[in-house]
């Protein structure tokens, strides 16, 4: 009989950064996947990173994950999305070779030592309350202390075209039907999202002279922060545009497609509409941009971003064949909607642990999520958990002020999911902290302490905070006066202030090159430092501002709940929250906060009555 | 949680007292005394101790829990109002289990947990309750009815809309946005300062509602101030005597002025003098008087210069009215005559300073409003730079949004409730 640490099932994205993770801290770990040669596959859009996602990345990477390093490996086309913005939206992106990537994942994989198992999950197994293991499909066992599920779209996955509807987990494979029945009967509540993909293009019957394309950046920004540039050929994207002849199409047999044919009842994402979706919903919009990305360097397969369709296929391929360029287009594949089983994430802590027994963890798609990078850092979060729960390892923490992952977690947790959930940079409140430059030095040191990072990066870690420290105390140690900053061409009032660097840096317009010119060591220093050093210089004074708000956040955190606190005397909680809170008995508003289910109403309801029975204490 | 129970009505001799009862268990309580008559009708009652002797014949209302300024049950006794008979039903209500007499601010607080009042309400719910004068009375209601609160949603709204446009420029900037989205964010940050910035000029006279205009009188020395002074306010406030230089130092009153609250200030003789203290209280004159609303000169003669510059709203008198022909234009403090025209007079020029209007308040209103403004000021600045800094304009505006859920009570709810819950005095 096998018996394992933890399992993970599922080889997607959330599966494999689980996988490797639970490897790199030692534990014992097997991964249950359907078919082993997909372990790594991308679903849907060959594409890592993005405005969000991209600081997902470099969070997970600095945490010592495998996205980052193979998206670089497999990155045909970088492109840093927002350069022209600021530091802290930007998001670094690139197209990846499918092929590529996926065997960059199962060698880095490969260089770990786990367990695999090819085969179906059918059953999770469990003993007073926790989690034993799961029973395989064909009645085997895999014993382990903790499983990690990311069943992606597979639970009751269903794909539809047109009026057609298949059981399958991904276009030709096959769905996980059983775990989902076996664990509804322990009493877990599936609601249904939907997401849709478009139809694959062979990319010789494309007519590129007529298109504009769109090359990659010039000076490429990698994703991992060990890597130093592409490993492979870049290549350029067209772009193409919807007509109104297109939209005519689509609007005519608009009946026929799964969305508005009332097939589908599951909810899907708003910011990723499919074609349909945008005529309907923007129908005063006369054309659409369509991004034609090549999957691969040795394939001639094209991903046109920006149609997904449910359409029946002969209505693919009109529209299709209508936009410029495509005129003679042959579709390899067609487009089709998902509806797939999810799980309420409300019902998870903040390591991903479920309510429905003791050493489950849930990540990924099953939590409401759409996107690689979303899967893949809550893959890393449970697999920091299992380690917790099983060797006592230092954890790392996750919050809103710290990091995109806390930001994910803690909508997850305490709002729930109603549509597919998915990274944006606006969700940050504290943004212009958590830059996608400074992930390494928001939680490499943590990584490390907890044992989840490796010396070697860990070591290259030092060597940058050493770096930027001496490039800090430098820029510190300098003392201008207004003539002396006008002398290079600093536009200063003479009010007699002298400066150092880094408030000059503030000031807006000033280089690193005027500062040179009064300090000529500074180029001594590498352009990564210098960079940074100027993108801190340029939000000191807002993320001063937001370190009070962090605070007062901590400060209602930290206010103690009354021993035998009376739970039912709170106006405005309802009975469910009363109940949970009057078995936890939390000692904080921290505490209560953590607690699965309390939302942040029950909070405020909770701190107001403690505040105004304080006040009647006192008089 | 215990029902709660207090005088609604100033305690002392009244015609009527009101007598509340709040809680879950209010009505089975109150039916000890009487039968209840139905929620929202009035019943006149024979209110009986528990020994069956009769205290008073009452007027009862009872109100149904979501229904009433607490939001639980709430029954009402207004009984005749003396002493004896309020002392008595209290003493009752006491001694039934699970009821207790209120806290000070009990029934608001409890009104602000269950959501009947938000925290601008339960301020001017206090201003209302401690409201000298009509127009206090008025502006309380204006935020009580919640027309700030409008005030401040529709700010809010359009800030939001201001933020989501940014936000979009950020977050979708790969796909097919709009270049100008840029112009309607200057419209609505634009829209959202003017009419913040309006509320806070209004604001700073309407504090004055709150704390009461001056109005000053000035005048060479033995003008005839004093006597003015006494005049108005009826009574021997300031000492007035032949001698000049009397009034030493600033003598001030308050009054009731056709609904709004008035003082007046009856300042030294502005003149040169020896005296060191009256020196003092001479420069202590020109600095109220600098201040002061509304100026009233009372001078000898016509065009006789004035110890400092006229303002629109100020009124020149002739002093001593009583010893000349009854020109129009004087005054005299002696006989009364003229008394009243000026009077009048002092308040129609208050009024239009007053805003009709609705006004923010408490210092910490005022103080949200203004940092909000200027957070939006930013914002306009930010905007209009090029680059567009798009994270850092959307930044100060969360600012400016943050401030005003503090105005509003939505995020820091903490120190908001501090305030209210410190400054609140007896619980109505
Ligand atoms: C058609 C389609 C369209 C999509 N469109 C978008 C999009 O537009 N934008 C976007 O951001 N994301 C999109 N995605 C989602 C993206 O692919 C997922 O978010 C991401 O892959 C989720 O990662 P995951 O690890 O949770 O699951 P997946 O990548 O789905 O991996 C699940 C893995 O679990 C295995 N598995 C499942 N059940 C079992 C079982 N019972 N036993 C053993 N193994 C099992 C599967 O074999 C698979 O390897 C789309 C996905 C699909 C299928």
């Amino acid at each position: 009989m096998k018996h394992f640490d933890v399992v993970v099932v599922g080889g997607g994205h959330a599966g494999c950064e689980a996988l490797h993770a639970a490897c790199r801290y030692g534990l014992n770990a097997a991964l249950v996947t359907l078919d082993k040669n997909k372990v790594g596959v991308m679903s849907c859009n060959p594409a890592i990173g993005g405005l969000g996602k991209g600081h997902l990345v470099r969070e997970i990477d600095a945490l010592d994950g495998v996205m980052g390093t193979a998206a670089d490996l497999s990155g045909i086309q970088f492109r840093l999305l927002n350069r022209s913005k600021g530091p802290a939206v930007q998001g670094p992106r690139t197209q990846s070779d499918r092929q590529l990537y996926l065997q960059a994942i199962q060698a880095l994989l490969a260089q770990q030592d786990y367990t695999l198992i090819e085969g179906e999950a059918a059953a999770l197994m469990s003993n007073a309350g926790s989690v034993t293991g799961v029973r395989l499909a064909d009645g085997s066992e895999v014993h382990a202390r903790s499983v990690i599920l990311t069943a992606g779209t597979f639970m009751r996955g269903t794909i539809h075209i047109g009026d057609k509807r298949v059981s399958a987990g991904r276009m030709g494979e096959k769905a996980a039907d059983e775990l989902s029945l076996q664990m509804e009967s322990l009493g877990a509540v599936f609601g249904r999202l939907k997401t849709g993909t478009p139809p694959r293009l062979n990319g010789d019957t494309i007519d590129w002279s007529q298109l504009e394309l769109q090359p990659a950046d010039c000076d490429p920004v990698m994703l991992s922060f060990l890597s130093k540039g592409p490993a492979v050929q870049q290549v350029s994207c067209g772009i193409t545009h919807t007509n109104s002849h297109t939209h005519d199409i689509i609007r005519q047999n608009i009946g026929k497609s799964a969305m508005y044919g009332g097939h589908i009842e599951g909810v899907g994402p708003r910011y990723c509409p499919s074609i349909e979706d945008k005529i309907t919903r923007f129908a005063d919009k006369s054309s659409h941009q369509v991004f034609l990305e090549p999957e691969g360097l040795t394939t001639n397969c094209v991903y046109p971003n920006g149609i997904s369709t449910s359409l029946p296929d002969d209505v693919q391929e009109a529209y299709v064949r209508s936009i410029q360029g495509l005129e003679n287009v042959e579709i390899q594949q067609p487009g089709y909607a998902i509806e797939y089983d999810f799980l309420n994430p409300q019902g998870l802590s903040s390591d991903l642990e479920s309510n429905l027994m003791g050493g489950l963890f849930l990540a990924g798609q099953i939590n409401g999520t759409t996107g690689y990078e979303e899967a893949a850092a809550q893959g890393l979060v449970a697999a920091i958990g299992v380690a917790k729960r099983l060797k006592g390892v230092c954890p790392i923490t996750f919050d809103r002020s710290t990091s995109y992952i806390g930001v994910m977690i803690d909508d997850l947790t305490t709002r729930g999911a109603t549509e597919p959930y998915r990274m944006f940079t606006s969700r940050a409140e504290f943004r212009l902290k958590l830059r996608a430059d400074n992930a390494d030095q928001r939680l490499t040191e943590q990584g490390h302490t907890s044992g989840l990072v490796s010396g070697q990066r860990y070591g290259v870690y030092q060597e940058k905070v050493k770096r930027l420290d001496q490039c800090r105390s430098l820029l510190s140690s300098m003392s201008v006066s207004p003539n002396q900053a006008r002398q290079v061409g600093i536009d200063l009032g003479l009010d007699g202030r002298r400066r150092n660097g880094h408030e000059l840096l503030s000031i807006p317009g000033v280089t690193i090159a005027n500062l040179a010119d009064l300090t000529p060591r500074l180029v001594e220093f590498d352009t990564e430092s210098l960079d940074q050093v100027a993108r801190e210089a340029l939000y000191v004074t807002y993320i001063e501002r937001q370190g009070r708000d962090i605070e007062a956040l901590a400060r209602d955190l930290s206010v103690k709940i009354p021993n035998g606190f009376h739970y039912a005397g709170v106006a405005g909680l309802s009975s469910e929250m009363i109940a949970k809170l009057s078995a936890a008995r939390p000692a904080s508003l921290g505490a209560a906060k953590n607690i699965e289910g309390v939302t942040p109403a029950a909070l405020t309801a909770v701190l107001v009555s403690i505040k105004s029975q304080s006040l009647k204490n006192t008089g | 949680m215990d029902s709660i129970f207090a005088q609604a009505t100033a305690t002392g001799r009244a015609g009527v007292s009101v007598i509340r009862l709040s809680g879950a268990q209010a009505f089975d309580i109150a039916r000890i005394f009487c039968n209840l008559p139905q929620v929202g009708l009035t019943g006149l009652r024979a209110v009986r101790g528990r020994d069956g002797a009769l205290i008073d014949q009452a007027l009862v209302l009872c109100f149904e829990q979501g229904a009433s300024f607490t939001g639980e049950r709430v029954v009402e006794f207004q009984v005749h109002g003396g002493l004896a008979t309020v002392a008595k039903l209290l003493s009752e209500l006491s001694e039934q289990e699970g009821c207790r007499l209120a806290e000070p601010g009990e029934f608001t607080r409890r009104a602000l947990e269950n959501g009947q009042l938000d925290l601008n309400q339960v301020e001017a719910l206090s201003d209302l309750i401690d409201a000298e004068t009509e127009s206090q009375r008025q502006q309380a209601i204006r935020v009580l009815d919640g027309r700030f609160g409008d005030a401040g949603e529709m700010w809010r709204g359009k800030l939001l809309r201001a933020a989501a446009l940014l936000e979009a420029s950020i977050d979708f900037s790969d796909e097919e946005i709009p270049d100008d989205l840029s112009v309607e964010v200057i419209s609505l940050v634009e829209e959202t300062r003017a009419s913040i910035a309006a509320i806070l000029e209004r604001s700073m006279m309407a504090s004055k509602i709150r704390t009461g205009f001056t109005v000053a009188i000035i005048g060479a020395p033995n003008v005839g101030k004093s006597t003015l002074f006494n005049a108005i306010v009826g009574r021997q406030a300031a000492i007035t005597s032949d001698v000049a230089g009397t009034t030493r130092d600033v003598i001030e009153c308050r009054v009731d002025l056709q609904g709004l609250a008035v003082s007046f200030l009856d300042t030294a003789g502005l003149r040169e003098s020896e005296d060191e203290i009256e020196n003092l209280g001479i420069s202590r004159a020109y600095e109220m008087a600098a201040a002061a609303d509304v100026r009233v000169f009372l001078v000898e003669e016509v065009g006789e210069p004035l110890p400092i510059a006229l303002r629109d709203e100020d009124i020149v008198r002739l002093n001593k009215g009583d010893e000349r022909s009854s020109d129009v234009g004087t005054v005299s403090g002696k006989n009364g005559e003229g008394v009243s025209e000026l009077l009048s007079l002092i308040a129609e020029r208050l009024m239009v300073k007053t805003p009709q209007d609705v006004v923010a308040i408490r210092e910490r209103q005022i103080t949200g409003l203004r940092a909000a403004e200027s957070f939006l000021g930013r914002v306009l600045e930010l905007i209009q730079a090029d680059p567009l800094p798009f994270e850092l304009a959307s930044q100060e505006l969360y600012f400016a949004l943050s401030e005003l859920d503090f105005v509003f009570g939505r995020i820091d709810i903490e120190s908001v409730l501090d305030e209210i819950f410190s400054s609140f005095c007896l619980g109505k």
